[in-house]
């Protein structure tokens, strides 16, 4: 069975925005849409390591800020021409309170 | 009648001319073929890689004995001619008297030695015909075997790479400052000297050979300097002399070669000659393409058909595996010349070309040579390249068949071509796409292949590849949408911000019917930008439609940290300020300060979450953003002026500083650099920039319209100022009219370029009213604008940018 563990509320990012959720073994990027909904990916550029939390999001993805790849949040997936894929991490969102599984959190993305 | 045909030589040149005679005048010569050496033609050239142990002897022939045979040619190889009696019309040789109707001399020319002391010691050789190879291979099978190699020309080269490929020890010893200097300059001299060290071949330049040393055979060369070079074999490669002496002792007309004239015809009617032993109008040939044109005209004369030789430009290439060298013309410098250059450094390229008038007159290529031959073919046909010239080094591949016509030169494009540098996307990707995907705009091609999505440079190539590709179903006329969410452009989409009172994004894309739900992130900072500059007060910046440099009012890097650059108000800082930077640096561990291109300091390396307390440490000495990161006023270069300079002629560094202040924080369709310089000496640079003032005794010019980065243009005069207070408000306006009317991301040379000076002008100089209108917009909008960005942080805007949502500390314990 999986461990949930909070990691703030929905209100805490803003939206078409996203924050990092600082793991030992690196960065998870937790975005929040126009629409409320609430992704977790992690948060390097498969093409050169751009922080995805910094990127512009639009519907359901977001333009990495070095270079303009773009990834849909739901899949991890690079859209468009370029080939990529970001892990994407489980997440629950309950009465705006935002849960990402345990071990997610603790051995996020190396 | 059939008429006795002699020659004399049996070489390239020769044996070209009887292939031409045997079709020009076919069953009228009965000939008789005289050649010192043993054997027949074979291709000179070649005994380079013969040398080598690339190639075989058998593989280089060039007309065997079936040949001979099938053309009834009389060989008498092996046998020198000694003498020619023209009275008699015979040739003398050791078998006896042969006589000839018409005589052709083809002595080619000797190798030349130089008379030093010891010359004549076995062992030195010269590199001219099968026997000096097949010697020179036999030293070389000896262990630990060492060359000498005089003459650092491309003979000698040749040898020299040969020897070494053959496992010698080999030195090249030349006389002049760099190796090939009669085809390459020195920069191209230098690379291929360099390339013959790294295989292992030593060359010493300026060297003054003075005597070749040995007993009974040759052991050593000594150089003036006291240099001594040990040698199992010397091999003399420094030059060739026509060989003309029996048509010397014949009595024919000699100068340094057998004189012939248009015809290849000497002084006696019934003598020919040609190759390498003739001069013609005061030229000695020595590589065989001109031999070969000789060859075409001779058969010509001797079948009684009109021929003339004329002068030729020649090439060289140098024939060594893996080192590509190509020269052609006349490369020297001289006043009425100029050149182009292109070097590669990492790769070893290295191309010249020298131009006279518009015309290719030399060219010297390094490293890559496959354009050569296009280049030699401009320089022989005297092309005028001026329609050309921005892309003529990067050889035909960049060009197509006529200049003129750019489609044709991409059309001419390999697949493999790279058009788009920034993200390395080559021509058969995009055409590909467009096929493929079925593409019909340059958007299009930009979200398929990303080319000239990056610094936009190739977009010209793109457009036009789009053309080639789809003929005229390709209309660049037609209206770009802003992107794909949208199908309106930027100037419909301002016009009707204005028309309809959109004060807000969700606004516009409802209105304006948005394809997307909530844009991308191309058309949303297009669209926050026109709103804030649209309606001042009345909307709220959208910070998440920003890029993140303008969000977190710092630059990223690309390690994910980021570069702080305070303002330093027209270039001045002090004291206080500079202690406050290096604390600054010191606290936060800070790893990089520089000195950016723009008069300030930058800080870089800083850590997301270091950013407000950074800010805030700059803040309390005074320093606010420098904006280094927005669409907005950047910098405001100054000179020192009349402060300081003893010509300076106003207070340049005053205004920079009043300019600056008066509009920090104003954001503008792209970024905004401006200048001031204290006289037209302009040591700010203020000819280059958006906006540039260079201060005369009379006032202040105005210029405008510069770019310095992706493009270079200087700028244009836009009016004068009598007072500082004027040249304020003209500026000021400007830059009003350009907030008003730019498409994000057009700096102001680009949208100056697409309005016009003339409306500009009209705005802003000419008539005053709508001048002072614009100047008080642009105050308006300053009094929302002119709030430092550091300082609102440092008071908690926008906090959750610095800090995670969560941490995680390493895993105490299971639990
Ligand atoms: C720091 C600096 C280089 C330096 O070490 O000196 C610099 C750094 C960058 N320049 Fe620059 N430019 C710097 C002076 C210039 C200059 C020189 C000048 O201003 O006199 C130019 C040419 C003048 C001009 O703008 O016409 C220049 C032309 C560019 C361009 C080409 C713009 C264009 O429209 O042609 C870009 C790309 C862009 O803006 O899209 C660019 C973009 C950049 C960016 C922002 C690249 C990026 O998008 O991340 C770099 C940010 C690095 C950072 O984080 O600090 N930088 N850049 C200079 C900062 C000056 C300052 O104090 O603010
Ligand atoms: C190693 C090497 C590499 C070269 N590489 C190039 C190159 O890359 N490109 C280029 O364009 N050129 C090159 N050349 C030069 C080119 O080979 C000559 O320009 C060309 O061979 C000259 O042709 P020719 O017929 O005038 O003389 P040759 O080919 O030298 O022929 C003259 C012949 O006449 C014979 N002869 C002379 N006197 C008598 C006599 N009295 N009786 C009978 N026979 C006689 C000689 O033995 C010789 O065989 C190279 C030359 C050498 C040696
Ligand atoms: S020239 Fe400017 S954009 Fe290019 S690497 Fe240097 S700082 Fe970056
Ligand atoms: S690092 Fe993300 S697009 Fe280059």
């Amino acid at each position: 069975m999986t461990d949930w563990i909070e990691i703030g509320t929905i209100d805490a990012i803003p939206r078409r925005g996203a924050r990092c959720v600082n793991t030992p073994a690196g960065r998870i990027a937790v975005f929040r849409t126009q629409q409320d909904q609430v992704f977790a990916i992690e948060n390097r550029c498969p093409h050169k390591q751009g922080p995805l939390s910094e990127g512009i999001v639009h519907g359901a993805s977001v333009t990495c800020p070095l270079h303009n790849w773009v990834f849909d949040l739901a899949t991890g997936k690079a859209l468009g021409a370029d080939e990529g894929q970001v892990r994407i991490y489980p997440i629950d969102l309950v009465d705006g309170r935002i849960f990402m599984a345990l071990e997610s959190a603790l051995v996020a993305a190396e | 009648m059939v008429e006795r045909l002699v020659i004399i030589g049996a070489g390239m040149a020769s044996g070209r001319a009887l292939e031409h005679i045997f079709e020009d005048a076919p069953g009228r010569f009965d000939v008789t073929l005289f050649g010192a050496e043993p054997r027949g033609n074979y291709n000179r050239l070649m005994l380079s890689p013969v040398l080598a142990g690339e190639k075989d002897y058998e593989q280089i022939i060039t007309h065997d004995d079936a040949w001979y045979e099938a053309h009834g040619v009389h060989t008498r190889f092996g046998e020198s001619v000694t003498g020619i009696d023209r009275q008699r019309k015979i040739v003398i040789s050791k078998n006896g008297e042969t006589p000839y109707d018409k005589l052709i001399v083809a002595t080619g020319s000797a190798p030349f030695i130089i008379p030093l002391p010891g010359k004549d010691l076995p062992g030195v050789m010269a590199f001219r015909d099968l026997d000096d190879v097949n010697r020179m291979v036999e030293v070389s099978r000896r262990p630990g075997a060492r060359a000498v190699v005089i003459g650092g020309g491309l003979l000698g080269l040749e040898a020299a790479a040969a020897l070494r490929a053959r496992g010698m020890e080999v030195v090249v010893l030349h006389l002049m400052g760099h190796v090939m200097e009669r085809q390459l300059d020195p920069a191209a001299g230098y690379l291929l000297q360099r390339d013959l060290e790294a295989r292992g071949i030593k060359v010493h330049c300026k060297a003054q050979t003075k005597a070749i040393l040995g007993q009974d055979r040759v052991e050593a060369a000594a150089l003036e300097d006291g240099t001594v070079y040990g040698a199992d074999i010397v091999v003399m490669a420094v030059g060739i002399r026509p060989e003309v002496r029996i048509a010397t002792d014949a009595g024919l007309h000699v100068e340094r070669g057998i004189v012939v004239n248009d015809q290849m015809v000497t002084s006696d009617p019934d003598v020919l000659a040609l190759g390498e032993c003739v001069e013609h109008e005061r030229i000695v040939y020595g590589l065989v393409a001109p031999l070969y044109d000789q060859a075409k005209v001779l058969a010509k004369t001797l079948a009684k058909i009109d021929a003339a030789f004329r002068p030729v430009q020649t090439a060289t290439q140098l024939k060594v595996t893996g080192v590509s060298v190509y020269s052609a013309g006349d490369f020297a410098e001289a006043e009425d010349r100029n050149e182009i250059v292109l070097r590669d450094a990492t790769s070893g390229v290295y191309k010249r070309l020298v131009l006279k008038q518009d015309k290719v007159i030399g060219a010297v290529l390094y490293g890559e040579t496959g354009d050569g031959p296009w280049f030699f073919d401009m320089i022989r046909k005297g092309t005028d390249t001026s329609e050309m010239r921005d892309t003529l080094i990067f050889g035909q591949a960049y060009q197509g068949g006529s200049p003129l016509d750019p489609m044709a030169a991409v059309a001419a494009l390999p697949d493999d071509a790279e058009i788009c540098g920034c993200n390395g996307v080559c021509k058969g990707a995009i055409t590909g796409a467009i096929t493929a995907k079925g593409l019909t705009t340059l958007d299009g091609v930009r979200a398929h292949t990303k080319a000239s999505a990056s610094c936009g440079s190739c977009t010209h190539l793109v457009e036009q590849l789009l053309h080639a590709t789809l003929g005229d179903a390709y209309n660049p006329a037609a209206i770009q949408p802003i992107c794909p969410c949208t199908e309106y452009g930027h100037d419909d989409v301002r016009r009707l911000i204005i028309a309809k009172s959109l004060k807000s994004i969700p606004a516009v894309m409802q209105e304006l019917e948005w394809k997307t739900s909530c844009g991308c992130a191309k058309c949303r900072p297009a669209l926050n930008y026109y709103l804030v500059s649209d309606w001042p007060g009345e909307y709220e910046d959208d910070g998440q439609s920003r890029f993140i440099n303008e969000r977190v009012h710092a630059n990223i890097q690309k390690d994910g940290t980021y570069s702080v650059v305070p303002r330093m108000w027209g270039g001045m800082t002090n004291p206080k300020e500079l202690r406050a930077i290096a604390d600054v640096a010191d606290k936060f561990q800070i790893p990089a300060v520089k000195v950016t291109g723009g008069q300030r300091i930058d800080l870089l390396g800083v850590k997301k979450e270091d950013l407000p307390a950074v800010w805030a440490d700059l803040n309390a000495a005074g320093m606010v953003s420098g904006a280094a990161y927005a669409k907005g006023l950047r910098t405001v270069k100054t000179c020192v002026g009349s402060d300081w300079c003893r010509f300076g002629t106003q207070d340049s560094t005053g205004l920079g500083i009043r300019l600056e202040k008066f509009m920090w924080g104003a954001w503008t369709p792209a970024k905004v650099k401006l200048a001031v310089s204290g006289c037209p000496r302009n040591c700010a640079e203020a000819t280059c920039k958006d906006i540039g003032v260079v201060c005369v005794d009379s006032g202040y010019d105005i210029h405008f319209a510069g770019a310095a980065g992706l493009d270079i243009k200087p700028t244009e005069l836009l009016c004068h100022a009598d007072t500082e207070d004027e040249a304020l408000e003209i500026i000021v306006a400007l830059t009003q009219l350009y907030r008003e009317q730019g498409r994000y991301l057009e700096r102001i040379y680009k949208w100056a370029k697409r309005v016009g000076t003339p409306s500009i002008l009209a705005n802003v100089v000419t008539d005053r009213d709508k001048r002072r209108h614009y100047y008080e917009r642009f105050v308006f909008s300053q009094t929302f604008a002119q709030v430092d960005p550091w300082e609102e942080r440092v008071n908690g805007k926008d906090a959750h940018e610095f800090a995670a949502l969560a941490e995680f500390g390493m895993p105490v314990a299971a639990e």
